[in-house]
């Protein structure tokens, strides 16, 4: 039997050089007429041990890592084919601390399998999902989605069920699915992962939400700025032939606007307009793409359907905290030591993510202040580290956990500058509709300046503009921009002293 | 644009225009094969896809990743978005305005690679990726971009 060897094709490992590390290992074995198939997989998502090499043995997925293309040679000599020992022996990769203390469910294949593979997916307990949705009634489907308590996991923390219902009992023929994988936010690539190591739990979770609501096609929405996913995507839905049945899925490429991550603004982007914020109502769900009732959903909520089906919705609902039931895959960013993907059941605190997963700051210096929840989530110090990882608890604090991205600064960053950066951020996002937002931004960002410049008294008039954004934007870029500005004042006024 | 070019966005148009909304995958199909999107596509698309030329310049002038003016030998992205400042970010973009000021590359920041982790990222012509770039690391892989032009 011809040995396996994964290094992964994920846009994290290929950053940190994994195309160069398969070229040794090709070049090593032609060299010493050794023969092994090599699979390229997805990330798990330990970006400190990227690339992260692993080979099939007897006892199980033996991983080195971080490999470079220097290293192979010696890897050869230490007989890595058999699991032999080195000083980048990790061991069995499945029982690494990090991801043992985890319980992946979405993501769970994510790293493991062969992302173009059908086959593959199928053999580790992928398509089951879909085979039960086929012999259930819509209205069935929709109330395990329901009961299960997935909420959106693209950040407005939305119930997905009872937007599903709501396509449903829209009396149209054509409707529409639609995922979005705008994945803007910073601090975040859970999407990402999900769609470079995992693309067919997310087409199953399409196909399932299209024989729920009663539609036949589905778009992806990704990013520009991710090649690397759409390449995937493309591959697999290829590779995946006519397993969907009817369901049809295209890829829709964006076009780098952080706002058509907003569900409408991407609407109007994928109809082939300027992505503009449309008013509501009407709901996507009553009139969406092409004025079709349409179901929208961010990645993550899709792959997590295909379990909800398969095991059940008492499952997903028994894991979890108050109301944020299941897990979340949280993303580690920024200044820490182990940064990657953790997907754990809502329930954890803040502190335990950043210093139990993540070890505190990359740098070595103190933890200062941690983004949560992207661009327009709040800035939290210290003191508020041992709040729970709950849609609720972060709102009573002020906070939203938003699509899970965790981004931590050492000491020596500076709140004003982070405050004016999201200003700034907002002025250069924004789609124009509405003037809060618009022009709202641009004068936060000379505001902060005047602030930054001695004229103190200019803060009344920040939380004026902020009060003023808050309530009179029409959606969530402006809307939200006053949170990471307002956590910074008020968490860190000395900054702006 | 030459007559070359123009049979390219003929073709282009042609294979797209039935599709639903087809205005976003026939610009990212010109401007892969050409580079950037010539002030003379916008009235050709705009006829066959039966839309005004203003409707299809907004599109074009709305987002971030279309451009109008060719670009230089390589494109190269800076990742500005907060997780890439939290390590560091903002030294790099100042050393790389400085070290590619009179090259012929063309620099731009961009606000999230979704490397977040690995920090600060860089881009090079849309599908090469670099991470934990420090200014030193930046000349060397600006000088390898040297050779192989
Ligand atoms: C400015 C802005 C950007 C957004 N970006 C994204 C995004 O990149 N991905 C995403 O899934 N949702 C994003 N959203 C939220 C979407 O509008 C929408 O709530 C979500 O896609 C619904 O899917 P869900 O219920 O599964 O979360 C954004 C919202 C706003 C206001
Ligand atoms: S808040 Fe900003 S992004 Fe949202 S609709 Fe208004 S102008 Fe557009
Ligand atoms: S913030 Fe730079 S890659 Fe995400």
């Amino acid at each position: 039997m011809s040995i396996t060897v994964y290094v992964p094709g994920d846009s994290a490992a290929l950053a940190l050089g994994a195309d160069e590390v398969v070229a040794a290992l090709t070049a090593e074995a032609t060299k010493l007429g050794s023969g092994f198939r090599i699979v390229r997989n997805g990330s798990r998502g330990l970006f400190w041990l990227e690339p992260l090499v692993e080979v099939v043995t007897d006892h199980g997925r033996i991983a080195y890592g971080p490999v470079t293309a220097a290293d192979i040679p010696g890897l050869f000599a230490a007989n890595f084919l058999t699991g032999g020992n080195h000083p980048l022996h990790l061991g069995n990769i499945e029982v690494f601390p990090y991801l043992a203390r985890q319980q992946r469910v979405t993501l769970r294949r994510t790293g493991v399998i062969d992302p173009r593979s059908l086959g593959d997916y199928q053999a580790h307990g992928g398509g089951k999902g879909l085979d039960l949705a086929r012999n259930l009634a819509p209205a069935d489907i929709v109330r395990m989605v329901t009961d299960s308590g997935l909420r959106g996991r693209g950040g407005a923390a939305f119930p997905t069920g009872i937007k599903w219902k709501t396509v449903l009992d829209a009396s149209t023929t054509q409707k529409y699915i639609v995922c979005n994988a705008d994945e803007g936010d910073s601090g975040t690539f859970s999407d990402r992962m999900q769609m470079e190591g995992d693309p067919c739990c997310l087409f199953e979770g399409m196909a399932i939400a299209g024989l729920a609501a009663g539609a036949n096609k589905g778009y992806i929405y990704v990013r520009s700025e991710y090649p690397h996913a759409i390449a995937t995507l493309n591959a697999a839905l290829e590779a995946a032939g006519d397993w969907l049945g009817e369901f049809r899925i295209e890829v829709r490429k964006a076009a780098g606007a952080y706002v058509c991550g907003e569900e409408t603004a991407m609407l109007e982007s994928i109809e082939g307009k300027r992505g503009i914020v449309r008013s509501k109502p009407p709901l996507p769900a009553i009139s969406g793409l092409f004025g079709q009732p349409t179901v929208i959903n961010n990645v993550i909520t899709f792959a997590s359907v295909p379990d909800i089906l398969a095991q059940g919705a008492s499952f997903y609902r028994e894991m979890g905290v108050g109301r944020s039931r299941g897990t979340l895959p949280f993303q580690l960013a920024g200044n820490i030591k182990y940064g990657g993907l953790v997907e754990v059941p809502f329930g954890l605190t803040l502190r335990e993510l950043l210093y139990d997963f993540g070890g505190g700051s990359r740098s070595g210096r103190p933890l200062r202040a941690v983004q949560v929840g992207g661009p327009l989530g709040a800035y939290l110090p210290e003191s508020q580290f041992d709040t729970v990882l709950d849609y609720e608890a972060f709102a009573a604090v002020g906070a939203v956990l938003g699509h899970g991205g965790i981004v931590a600064f050492d000491d020596t960053v500076d709140m004003a500058k982070q405050a004016r950066y999201a200003m700034k951020f907002c002025a250069l996002e924004s789609c124009g509709k509405c003037t809060p937002c618009r022009i709202g931004s641009t004068r936060g960002v000379e505001i902060i300046d005047r602030i930054s410049a001695g004229q103190i008294d200019q803060i009344e008039l920040l939380r004026d503009l902020c009060d003023t954004m808050t309530h009179g934007s029409m959606c969530a870029m402006g809307s939200m921009t006053p949170y990471p500005v307002l956590s910074s004042l008020n968490h860190f006024p000395e900054d702006f002293q | 644009m030459t007559d070359i070019s123009s049979d390219i966005v003929q073709s282009i148009v042609a294979a797209k225009r039935e599709l639903p909304g087809a205005l976003l995958p026939i610009l990212h199909d010109i401007q892969h094969a050409l580079g950037y999107l010539p002030g003379e596509v916008v009235p050709l698309i705009a006829k066959q896809l039966n839309l005004s030329r203003a409707e299809v310049h907004g599109v074009i002038t709305y987002y971030h990743h279309f451009r109008q003016t060719p670009p230089g030998s390589h494109v190269v992205h800076v990742c500005c978005a907060e997780a890439c400042q939290a390590n560091g970010s903002e030294a790099l973009a100042a050393h790389a305005r400085e070290r590619l000021k009179d090259s012929d590359l063309t620099l731009e920041p961009v606000y999230c690679l979704g490397l977040c982790s690995i920090g600060p990222a860089v881009q090079i012509d849309e599908t090469t990726l670099h991470a934990r770039v420090t200014p030193e690391k930046f000349d060397a892989l600006i000088g390898a971009l040297g050779e192989r032009s």
